[in-house]
């Protein structure tokens, strides 16, 4: 009979000592070697990591109050703008903000040295920050302004909430123009100069479970270094199938997550502040989520290797700036990680803006706190929509 | 025996002359390429290594051909402390001087290579790549 497994079975099983967990490039070769059937009732855990740039992170922090107590208005910290308009001292610093006096994108291409994600960092690291603030005055809150000093020790909480991280696949990027062009995904030289891919490929989460079939609401996961849970879907959550013009699919892509963990506990390790020259400042965050083998379906996924995960080819020049449709073919992630690929006939050097050195990290540090049954896993209260809820984006109008 | 690297910069006139094959046949020097640009223009940058005895009397040559010479002086640093292997560097690197070691995906530095074009200095998005004078 096939092998059927329970959160709770394999959850006494990591209590005891017992549970056997491995990476997910761990899983890829024992699966070829031992096939699904043995490796499904032998394997209890599988884990996952990518560590990259990812945009729509931040934390929230509550400040806590002064005397005389002060509702903010507009709050800075080490100049960067954080958005406080959800209480008195609550503020939310967003990952990709900047200080007014930047001089952004002016002087090109920008070189965005600090930004939200950097504040998280200098956070995460214990570092003192600046905090600025300035209000109008009310009668129970009549402060109006504040120039003092915090670290994350002195604040009430910091949780680090982020509506949407981990793309479940990603675009490779190219440049057909005959310029140099500077994106999201670095700095991609004219006529197919170079070609620039972000996910861990066999290590990615998400292309891990691509059928959200464990992965929901609740889900423990490592997250910058501590420990953090999947909340909800990510915002832009479209989980589909890559195709190509004949119909042929290329696997699973659109999936995204939103995580939140308490930022106190983690680690500027594995949560980066980092600038994208001529793009903006981001956040580089460490996920790693634990997939429960609990049948053969959900490890067949995950064994998938890099060589049967492909990302889809995409002109960052002139196509998608102009928001067209634009698939200059599939590769895969077996010949993106060789450092070359062909597109439109062409040899094109290829190179990460992801580390798989540090996800594999990631999937390691995941599998020896399971190990030591330190690490639980959290059975999803739901689980997430996939490529069946056939969600569709909107695009605005005007 | 002593090597050194050195810019060259030389106008339109120069281009059609064998510069490289005088400095190795009459100053015996052993030269290794580590950069060449020429515009449409006809101008042009030439990094190289230059190791022999007799480097002093061919940069001389080279001076009085009316090419500008200047030492490479400037070095460029991997902070170890501060990369994270991300890769974003290795496929702008015109000189495979910033790679990736295969199969774990470490991004290793070599300055050898290295023609402190400062591209990677610019482009690496956790600014681990440092310009020391
Ligand atoms: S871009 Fe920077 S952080 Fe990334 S591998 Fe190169 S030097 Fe390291
Ligand atoms: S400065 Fe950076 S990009 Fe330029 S050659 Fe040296 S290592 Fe390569």
């Amino acid at each position: 009979m096939a092998v059927e497994k329970t959160y709770q079975e394999i959850n006494e099983r990591i209590k005891k000592g017992r549970a056997v967990v491995v990476t997910a490039e761990e899983l890829v070769s024992m699966v070829k070697e031992k096939g699904i059937t043995r490796v499904t009732s032998e394997v209890d855990v599988v884990t996952t990591g990518t560590f990259g740039p990812m945009c729509s992170s931040g934390a929230f922090l509550s400040l806590g109050h002064t005397k005389p107590r002060m509702k903010m208005h507009k709050v800075w910290l080490n100049d960067v703008p954080a958005y406080t308009g959800i209480a008195a001292v609550d503020a939310f610093i967003g990952a990709t903000e900047v200080p007014e006096d930047d001089p952004l994108n002016s002087i090109y291409p920008g070189e965005f040295r600090y930004g939200g994600g950097h504040v998280i960092q200098d956070l995460v690291a214990g570092k003192t920050v600046r905090l600025k603030a300035t209000a109008y005055g009310t009668d129970c809150y009549p402060r109006k302004e504040i120039e003092t000093e915090i670290t994350i020790n002195d604040i009430n909480e910091a949780i680090l909430f982020n509506p949407r991280n981990a793309y479940q696949n990603y675009n490779c990027a190219v440049n057909l123009t005959n310029r140099t062009i500077y994106t999201y995904m670095g700095m991609l030289k004219g006529n197919l100069g170079n070609a620039h891919y972000s996910t861990s490929g066999q290590l990615s989460p998400l292309l891990k479970d691509p059928n959200f079939k464990t992965i929901g609401v609740g889900t423990r996961i490592f997250l910058g270094g501590g420990i953090g849970y999947v909340v909800w879907n990510g915002t832009q959550h479209f989980p589909g199938i890559n195709m190509d013009e004949s119909g042929t699919g290329f696997g699973h892509a659109g999936g995204t997550l939103a995580v939140l963990g308490d930022l106190k506990q983690m680690s500027p390790r594995w949560l980066a502040g980092t600038s994208m020259l001529g793009y903006g400042a981001t956040l580089t965050v460490g996920l790693g989520i634990p997939i429960p083998m609990l049948n053969e379906e959900v490890c067949r996924y995950a064994a998938a290797g890099d060589d049967e995960l492909y990302a889809p080819i995409v002109d960052y020049g002139e196509q998608y700036p102009n928001f067209i449709p634009s698939n200059l073919g599939y590769v895969s992630y077996a010949e993106l990680k060789s450092g070359k690929i062909k597109v439109n006939g062409k040899e094109v050097p290829s190179a990460p803006m992801s580390s798989y050195s540090r996800a594999k990290e990631i999937a390691g540090t995941l599998k020896q706190w399971i190990q030591k049954g330190d690490f639980l896993l959290g059975e999803p209260v739901q689980l997430l929509p996939n490529t069946e809820a056939g969600i569709k984006a909107n695009s605005l109008k005007g | 025996m002593s090597s050194k690297k050195v810019v060259l910069y030389f106008t339109a006139d120069i281009t059609d002359q064998p510069i490289i094959y005088r400095l190795v046949k009459d100053y015996d020097l052993v030269i290794n390429i580590l950069q060449a640009d020429i515009n449409p223009q006809k101008e042009g940058t030439l990094v190289v290594e230059l190791t022999g005895d007799n480097f002093g009397p061919g940069i001389e040559y080279l001076r009085r051909l009316g090419v500008a010479v200047q030492p490479l002086t400037e070095e460029i640093i991997q902070n170890e402390e501060k990369c994270v292997s991300c890769g974003a560097c290795t496929a702008i690197c015109p000189t495979g001087a910033l790679y990736i070691e295969r199969p774990d995906m470490l991004v290793k530095f070599n300055s050898d290579r290295c023609v402190v074009c400062r591209l990677c200095v610019k482009a690496c998005p956790m600014k681990a790549m440092e310009v020391r004078f």
